[in-house]
């Protein structure tokens, strides 16, 4: 009796312990099954339904992805996200890297310009941009502040200009988001072993050689992870456009994100909506599934 | 029961899901007291104005014993409300009622989702005091389903009188008159027009436009019947010419400016005049001003003889408890009734849709379009706006924002203006 109770109780408890784990993760998987799988499940459907104001699943077929296709807004869109995203990756990263390369000649007061360069992130981007439009608009902000000053012929006015808006788009973003890709590289730059930049120093190479063919190419994980990181946040891009210039002046500075909110619930175009968000859906998974591919097997070869 | 089944799951989760399931059984006991000799009330009127207007209904349903829930959604000129109602109706649990503006209403009953209103409006004798087109929007299949709040124009200058004084320019009647008080305006060192440059608002000094240029029947074939030969037609052209020339006299830092602030700047006396609907009255009312004394108010030059309306519309949606459906008749009652219609129209700045009332207690900015409105009804040339989506479904209604907006903001040609609209209206029907 006294020896048989505790073999019982230990089979209870390793039991207990295999399945806790399940037990516990099970509802939050469900829910994700659910709350993401699923919705994207329902909105590819309703992105081949006749769905307007609200869903019907009438079969349309291609109909919907065609409309979206031919639409003069999602061109607009299209070559805006292109444009946007390009200029806000590249420039992020040089102006990064530059940032954290500089940081890290061993100056003073390190710590306090990391954190300055590091605080826009902390800003949400409705807060970016419409400090942004305020200082960028012409009636406003910096224009105005030289013509107060006295120098009559300045011009800035990208912002009211529809060919320039979403060029100061892109100076908002880089803005905000160089400093965390500062932290990033200067991250990187810690973890690089002292002793290959002790050798080199001693064959007499010169820094910026060193840093060109040792220490940048060492940082290639960095620029991959950097590069998806802001190309997920460029494709999602949405408050920063709405609280900087909504999207205009006219559609000039749509983007995907926008077009996908005003189909769906200004126009009472949910099949077109649907079918522009499985395409911003396909290109994040596009550039997401290969990077988690190589970063998951990586440990194992 | 609900709640003993959550309990259950909590129990074997370990309080993993305790928050949501707490949430889940507050919710279900609030919604049960919610119903209680009260209407619900979605709506967007939030401002100050809108809100004590919408006050006038309120107090109207306390004198009758019913009590008052608002459910106000701000933002987004009623998109974020939209949003909402659509969401409360697709889980079942709708509002008494919802301000809504132009097709939802159609929409909505096309969905079986309206109580009717027949009773109170035969009652009240709809059929015959409310203008025909507004009747298509709060009738559907013959029932009325909406009932008409008041009727807001959009074919309106705002003028600073002591401005009009100063440079010595007349109310001008014609549209090349306009024009040229306008460049008076701009020689003297002022700004010719207030303009706010955001897709709804280039839109409405758009069917002003097409309005004065092509004069009533142009602007029902093109805007509202969405006639390809109207809509790219050298006409059509010939309007947006008329656009870009006016486009001139306004200032470069428009864009995405709001429309009560370039109404200021009208009030300031920084800028002549303003394109827009009536509700940009308050705007002077509120600054103290007195309609014909300070400011000026008249129908855009070239469209006197023809009204584009919008208007809201209180819908009230299907129940089976018999008590929220007597409130809610009681509600259309109310708002169709003369004294109501009166009162709101004199908060809110519109004038009354109702054509068979007497408008000695309005001011004269509202007497003069309540006139005007009358005249239009009886002469078939009270017509839908395009930019409020009176003219046209949301779809179509947005496609043009489009073309205009760009048009507006680029150096596009007019003739390619004219195209591309016709192409757009096309793709957003198809």
């Amino acid at each position: 009796m006294s020896n048989a109770s505790p073999d019982r109780d230990g089979g209870a408890r390793e039991r207990l312990q295999r399945w806790l784990p399940k037990l516990v993760l099970s509802p939050s998987c469900v829910l994700v099954l659910f709350f993401v799988y699923g919705f994207i499940a329902w909105t590819s459907y309703i992105s081949f339904s006749d769905s307007g104001m609200m869903p019907d699943y009438t079969w349309v077929g291609l109909h919907q992805w065609s409309r979206l296709w031919t639409s003069w807004t999602w061109g607009i869109a299209l070559h805006n996200i292109w444009v946007f995203g390009l200029l806000y990756i590249v420039s992020c990263i040089v102006l990064g890297l530059i940032l954290a390369i500089l940081l890290d000649q061993r100056i003073r007061a390190e710590g306090v310009l990391r954190t300055i360069y590091l605080y826009p992130m902390a800003l949400s981007f409705i807060v970016t941009g419409t400090a942004w439009q305020w200082f960028l608009n012409p009636g406003l902000g910096l224009e105005k502040t030289m013509h107060d000053l006295g120098w009559q012929s300045f011009s800035f006015n990208w912002l009211i200009d529809s060919n320039m808006a979403i060029y100061t788009v892109v100076i908002a973003a880089v803005w905000q988001a160089t400093g965390f890709v500062m932290a990033m590289f200067l991250a990187g730059l810690r973890g690089i072993d002292g002793e290959m930049i002790k050798a080199a120093q001693i064959d007499g190479a010169p820094a910026w050689k060193i840093y060109a063919r040792i220490i940048i190419p060492q940082l290639r994980p960095v620029f991959l992870s950097a590069v998806v990181v802001l190309a997920h946040l460029a494709i999602k891009s949405f408050d920063l456009i709405v609280a900087m210039t909504g999207g205009g002046p006219g559609n000039a500075t749509a983007v995907p994100a926008t077009f996908m909110y005003s189909y769906a619930f200004s126009r009472n175009e949910m099949g077109i909506a649907a079918a522009s968000a499985v395409f911003m859906l396909a290109v994040i998974a596009a550039l997401i599934i290969p990077y988690l591919y190589s970063e998951l097997r990586e440990p194992r070869s | 029961m609900h709640s003993n089944h959550n309990r259950a799951l909590v129990n074997r989760l370990g309080f993993a899901l305790l928050p949501f399931a707490l949430a889940l059984s507050t919710n279900t006991m609030a919604a049960d007291t919610s119903t209680d000799n009260q209407v619900e009330v979605l709506n967007w009127w939030t401002s100050g104005s809108e809100a004590k207007a919408l006050g006038a209904l309120k107090d109207g349903l306390s004198d009758q014993g019913i009590g008052w829930k608002n459910m106000p959604v701000a933002g987004g000129a009623g998109t974020n409300a939209m949003a909402v109602l659509r969401s409360r109706i697709t889980s079942g649990n709708p509002p008494t009622a919802a301000q809504v503006l132009g097709y939802d209403a159609q929409d909505w009953a096309q969905r079986d989702a309206l109580s009717s209103l027949d009773e109170v409006a035969k009652a009240g004798n709809w059929n015959e005091v409310f203008p025909q087109p507004l009747q298509e929007f709060a009738k559907y299949d013959g029932h009325w389903i909406g009932a008409p709040f008041e009727i807001h124009s959009t074919n309106w200058v705002w003028a600073n009188k002591s401005l009009m004084d100063e440079l010595g320019i007349e109310q001008p009647k014609t549209w090349d008159d306009f024009i040229a008080s306008m460049k008076k305006a701009k020689d003297a060192g002022y700004i010719g027009l207030a303009y706010g440059g955001q897709p709804w608002q280039d839109s409405t000094v758009f069917e002003n436009v097409v309005l004065a240029t092509g004069g009533a029947d142009f602007y029902r074939k093109a805007l509202i019947d969405l006639d390809p030969q109207a809509l790219d037609s050298a006409t059509m052209t010939q309007a947006f010419d008329h656009l870009r020339e006016l486009l001139k006299y306004k200032d470069d830092n428009s864009p995405g400016r709001d429309w009560n602030l370039a109404t200021a700047m009208v009030i300031n006396g920084k800028a002549l005049y303003q394109i827009m609907g009536d509700w940009a009255k308050g705007e002077f009312l509120n600054a103290n001003l007195e309609p014909g004394k300070d400011f000026m108010c008249f129908r855009t030059p070239g469209t006197q003889d023809a009204v584009t309306f919008n208007s809201d519309l209180m819908i009230m949606f299907d129940t089976d408890d018999a008590e929220q459906q007597k409130m809610q008749q009681t509600m259309a009652k109310i708002i169709g009734s003369p004294e109501f219609q009166i009162a709101f129209s004199q908060i809110k700045g519109s004038v009354p849709a109702r054509m068979d009332l007497s408008a000695d207690k309005l001011d004269a900015c509202a007497q003069s379009g309540y006139e005007q409105v009358q005249a239009a009804a009886k002469n078939h040339t009270l017509m839908g706006s395009m930019a409020h989506g009176y003219a046209a479904p949301a779809s179509v209604k947005n496609a043009v924002f489009d073309i205009i907006s760009s048009f507006v903001n680029s150096d596009m040609p007019s003739d390619v203006a004219a195209e591309q609209l016709a192409a757009a209206i096309q793709s957003a029907t198809s």
